[in-house]
């Protein structure tokens, strides 16, 4: 059972940057990771907790010079039921229907996924591989952050004690194509084994600016780059799905934990990516 | 320790509790509504499930604070309007008509994510009830015939 420290509930952002610099808060806005994690087996608990969840100025989905801008509150099942994301970002969508099942869909934020940052979050690959940036603020003011930057190491952000995750911000149009996979042991409720998305340009002279980012094969969400390099400038022939398959599975170092093994998810990565790119080719 | 002010099943409720407590607890422990259960708490089974606003949480996962001025729905809401007709809620009886149930505990999660599922227009076919009722655990009856129930109720009568 979760522990119960107190609770401040803010109404504006202003108030819960005021709650931030006043001293240690956790933030909590669906509650699917933060009720789990602070029973006090999995670390200390708490001393303040920051409810999200009354902060209207961290919603909402709205299309802003070019790009697809979504509120850190914005659930799963908003994702979903999106006119605008499924028009302009459909991968992430297709993300969004894989992660839990219709409760933790109507509950779960991408905010939290970020602010959670679990080598296995679902929607992660998809913003490392959409070139997305973060929007974060504080006291001090805001800043952006590319979501490549934003997973240093196992667990951790680049998010400072006193900041929030404000949006999530995806970069759309150029001939942008992005697509997402993953593989659990079942197609709900299950984490991850292996969850890979693969961005790109098209054009006449091939692809550019691939981007393969994978979920579960590492210690953070991770871009395979050597995998990259082999796909850009190239149209998506059987050779190159069979070159950029074994590169990524040599690229890639997972490691056997309770939900697979590194052998199988090396495995299944590459074959995912040949499939990804049969599908692009059309072949 | 706050009062916090909410409505459950058609009735306004209010209780003191600390704002990180779980739904679920307020539910059963300070407002004695022990129909639903509680399996793992962990979000995994959906065993808790209730209403929030009509859409389905699991209510070990939602702190009290924030169900604060909104519309939670049990179990024992369920059958609330059918009761006035001496009758059960048309989801009970086609799990009782079906063998739905056989241990139980369950059940009350089950019925709650298939209400959501049809209160908003979902129809009989399997795929999409099955979609709806994937984060509810049920360890008895393989599910087919909880399916069969849903799909029954979601079909238009002639």
């Amino acid at each position: 059972m979760p522990a119960e420290p107190p609770i401040d509930t803010p109404r504006h952002l202003f108030e819960a940057y005021g709650h931030l610099a006043a001293g240690p808060s956790r933030p909590i806005a669906g509650g699917t990771d933060i009720m789990v994690a602070i029973t006090g087996e999995l670390g200390a608990i708490p001393e303040r907790m920051l409810d999200l969840s009354r902060i209207d100025e961290l919603r909402g989905i709205s299309l802003e010079a070019g790009r697809l801008v979504l509120g850190a509150r914005t659930t799963y099942t908003e994702i979903r039921r999106s006119a605008l994301c499924r028009e302009h970002l459909p991968a992430l969508v297709e993300a969004a229907a894989t992660i839990g099942a219709a409760q933790i869909q109507n509950r779960g934020t991408l905010g939290g996924n970020i602010a959670n940052a679990s080598p296995a979050g679902d929607t992660l690959p998809i913003l490392l591989a959409a070139d997305a940036v973060i929007l974060v603020g504080g006291q001090r003011g805001e800043r952006e952050i590319s979501a490549n930057e934003f997973f240093p190491e196992y667990r951790k952000t680049a998010l400072a004690p006193d900041e929030l995750i404000l949006q999530v911000r995806f970069p759309l149009g150029g001939g942008r194509e992005l697509r997402f996979r993953k593989v659990g042991t079942r197609r709900a409720q299950s984490i991850s084994k292996v969850v890979i998305a693969l961005g790109w340009r098209g054009g006449a002279s091939g692809w550019s600016d691939v981007r393969v980012a994978l979920g579960s094969v590492a210690a953070t969400p991770v871009r395979a780059r050597a995998t990259e390099a082999v796909l850009e400038g190239t149209h998506p022939t059987p050779e190159v799905a069979d070159r950029a398959a074994e590169t990524l599975a040599g690229e890639l170092k997972p490691i056997d934990d309770v939900r697979s093994t590194a052998d199988y998810r090396r495995m299944v990565s590459a074959r995912i990516l040949h499939r990804l790119l049969r599908d692009a080719g059309g072949w | 320790m706050s009062a916090y002010r909410f409505l459950v099943n058609g009735a306004p409720a209010e209780v003191e509790a600390p704002g990180m407590r779980r739904l679920l607890d307020v539910l059963r422990e300070d407002l004695g509504l022990t129909g639903t259960k509680e399996g793992c708490g962990e979000g995994e089974c959906g065993a808790c499930s209730v209403l929030l606003d009509g859409q389905v949480v699991d209510a070990c996962l939602v702190p009290v604070c924030q169900v604060e001025g909104r519309i939670v729905r049990t179990v024992e809401g369920l059958s609330l309007a059918a009761r006035e007709r001496g009758s059960l809620d048309s989801l009970q009886e086609a799990f009782l008509e079906h063998g739905a149930a056989q241990c139980g505990i369950c059940t009350p999660g089950m019925l709650m994510a298939a209400r959501a599922y049809l209160d908003a227009g979902g129809g009989p076919d399997e795929e999409p009830i099955r979609e709806a009722i994937a984060g509810n655990l049920c360890r008895c009856t393989g599910y087919t015939k909880i399916v069969d129930a849903i799909a029954a109720v979601a079909t238009p009568l002639d």
